[in-house]
């Protein structure tokens, strides 16, 4: 059976469920993978990364893991302890491997969201992101996606712990194919912090098609960190979109350091006036890993401020992508939108492609972009070496200095000692 | 301690040194002066290993080693000191962590422990004093956004972190104001001793006021072509180098006339 044959098959296993929102949904999006399929080379926005590579292999679909705290320990992220802990298995939220310590936050199955005082946040917000992210790979997440997670917490209330959210794929019993999905709501003057982390256990090939859904209501302050540091037979799509709907404060910083092919969507819809998003990203590959990152950052409401700075090292043979899109839409008059990537190729083998691109239909904006693309500079190797210090290091000293202007924005300290640490192993 | 011979040196294909002889002793200080383009700033970056130049003829001795034979990092942690005529900027490393592992680096060639870093921290504070910089700038990045003055201060605060046996100062007074030059001459002035030497490369005299030197070497077209005391200095200062560039031309003229 080809994988097309089993994903028709187990759409229709599915069908039995009845849900007044889910349901339409669902089928709806079906229809869609079913029209589009998965994107090809020849799709511009997956012009770089064949995605299709991965639906290839054949893997089982959602399966069921029985994963335990044993498992992951030596995986937990450094703040563990006192964070609040969400753990997805193969694409389904496991309550049991789960831990809530606050008591402003809310964390509950998707499904179960969609039925009780959460339904219409549910109905009117899960989903949105196939709009801006309309192609058969997204459309699949919402097609086959079961145990979902709703995230969110009570007005006004800073959520004192971290959230920590580990995908976890457990390849011991073969290929997995995993579809994990979240909304999160975070309401009006609430403060919250939210991390993502991608775990593979086992030897199976993983491939995690993951859609995570924001909505940022007025006044609310969102901070959010990505970290990919999984194994080489880990691979990712990870879809994000956020939606500022009231005027708020978005921070996300999306860090990659290992895995195999990895494609991160990241939207946000500046969709209220004097809305704020600042999005950094950091990417340190090397081996054969592709990492993708696609951003878009959407002004559809007059005065928003966005900066985005995106930032790669590429060794090994890895392939890197920078993908920025800026939409200013003509109501999207005092617009402030900024965009820098910069990327170092260390090795001969190793290769970049950046790609801003604007869109404007506002006339009274300020909007910058600007990519590079180059190796280490001469000039500063030989000023580090002059002073004693061996080829080796001062390259090291040079990559984390390079570095550094995207890690500093990782606000956790442990987050970001845990991130500078594997920086430091992999310089070794 | 140094000894240059007959030191040839190109870069892409055009030469600019052609046959340099200089000899520096522990103690000394010499000084070398020339008009722009005469090689001043080539030789002091072959001496200290820049990629670019390729030595052609000749050799250099460091205390009894072939000099040209090692890297740069190997020429550091023999004790030789390039202070830049142009600082490097690097953003996102501090100044500090900077000197850290310079330091380190330099004492683990000679075979020792690193500092810990009670005694880091004192030898730093020590020597910023001395420079008379302020603490902040340990914890900013690399040179990014120093005024010349503190560029210029922050590389012979390396100097002096670093006690090499022989420094190259190249144009270190170039832009500096009357209290930058007194500040920069004054770690100079502290850090020599009868055991190490300095090697002063620049285009005007008012340096030497403040650091006097034993020898004046006068370097035109890639060759030196005077050596004296401080007095030829001040000589230079009077007269200009075009006296210099008349002396020499006609006789670079014979020599290169056809017989």
């Amino acid at each position: 059976m080809t994988n097309t044959e089993i994903l028709e098959q187990s759409f229709t296993s599915f069908k039995a469920e009845e849900h007044p929102v889910l349901k339409p949904l669902k089928e709806e999006a079906f229809r869609a993978y079913q029209k589009m399929g998965i994107p090809g080379v020849k799709h511009e926005e997956w012009k770089y990364t064949r995605i299709k590579s991965l639906f290839n292999k054949p893997f089982a679909i959602q399966q069921p893991a029985a994963v335990t705290e044993n498992d992951l320990k030596d995986k937990f992220l450094p703040g563990h302890e006192e964070a609040n802990v969400i753990c997805i298995v193969n694409g389904r939220f496991s309550k049991e491997l789960s831990r809530i310590f606050s008591d402003e936050i809310i964390i509950q199955p998707l499904e179960e969201a969609a039925t009780n005082e959460n339904s219409e946040i549910v109905a009117k917000y899960l989903g949105e992101s196939s709009k801006q992210l309309y192609d058969g790979v997204h459309a699949l997440n919402t097609a086959f996606f079961e145990n979902g997670v709703f995230i969110s917490c009570k007005p006004g209330k800073v959520v004192e712990h971290p959230v920590y959210v580990y995908i976890i794929s457990d390849s011991r019993a073969g290929n997995v194919f995993a579809q994990p999905r979240s909304l999160v709501y975070v309401p009006r003057a609430a403060q919250m912090q939210l991390a993502e982390i991608y775990i593979t256990i086992g030897s199976g090939e993983s491939f995690t098609n993951g859609v995570i859904e924001i909505v940022a209501e007025q006044d609310c302050i969102l901070d959010y960190y990505k970290i990919q540091n999984d194994s080489r037979n880990g691979s990712q799509v990870s879809n994000m979109q956020v939606h500022q709907v009231g005027k708020c404060h978005v921070h996300t910083v999306v860090i990659t350091l290992d895995g195999g092919m990895i494609r991160n969507n990241l939207n946000v819809i500046m969709d209220a006036p004097n809305n704020e998003a600042h999005l950094y990203g950091l990417y340190f590959v090397g081996g054969e890993t592709h990492v993708d990152n696609h951003t878009l950052v959407d002004n559809v409401e007059p005065g928003c401020f966005s900066n985005q700075l995106y930032k790669g090292i590429a060794d090994g043979n890895a392939t890197a992508v920078f993908n920025g899109k800026i939409y200013v839409k003509q109501k999207a008059q005092k617009t402030n939108a900024y965009q820098s990537n910069k990327n170092i190729v260390i090795s001969p083998t190793a290769s970049v492609n950046a790609k801003p691109q604007l869109e404007i239909f506002a006339d009274d904006v300020k909007c910058s972009h600007g990519c590079t693309v180059g190796q280490l500079d001469a000039e500063s190797m030989f000023y580090l070496k002059a002073r004693g210090i061996p080829d080796k290091e001062a390259k090291a000293l040079l990559i984390k200095a390079f570095a550094m202007d995207v890690l500093e924005h990782v606000k956790p300290e442990p987050l970001r000692e845990y991130v500078f640490e594997i920086i430091n192993e992999k310089l070794k | 301690m140094l000894k240059i011979e007959n030191l040839h040196a190109e870069i892409e294909g055009k030469k600019i040194l052609k046959g340099i002889n200089l000899e520096i002793k522990p103690g000394e200080v010499h000084a070398i002066m020339g008009p722009n383009g005469s090689g001043k700033s080539t030789l002091a970056s072959v001496l200290a290993g820049r990629e670019e130049y390729e030595v052609t003829e000749g050799r250099v001795l460091f205390n009894g080693k072939d000099l040209l034979e090692l890297a740069p990092e190997e020429r550091a942690g023999e004790g030789l000191f390039l202070a830049f005529q142009y600082p490097i900027e690097i953003a996102g490393l501090s100044t500090i962590n900077f000197i850290k592992a310079s330091l380190n680096a330099v004492r683990k060639y000679k075979g020792l422990e690193p500092l810990d870093a009670a005694q880091f921290l004192k030898l730093v504070k020590e020597k910023m004093e001395m420079m008379e910089m302020d603490k902040a700038l340990l914890h900013r990045s690399l040179n990014e956004g120093f005024s010349g003055g503190e560029k210029k201060r922050n590389e012979v605060f390396q100097m002096a972190m670093l006690d090499p046996k022989l420094a190259i100062l190249d144009e270190t007074d170039s832009g500096l104001d009357i209290d930058a030059i007194r500040i920069v001459s004054n770690g100079v002035n502290k850090f020599r001793n009868k055991d190490n030497a300095v090697l002063m490369v620049t285009h005007y005299q008012r340096l030497l006021n403040y650091i006097v030197p034993d020898y004046v070497h006068v370097l035109y077209n890639g060759r030196i072509v005077k050596t004296g005391g401080k007095e030829l200095a001040l000589e230079l200062e009077e007269k200009g180098y075009d006296f210099i560039k008349n002396e020499f031309k006609l006789a670079e003229e014979k020599v290169d006339q056809p017989a």
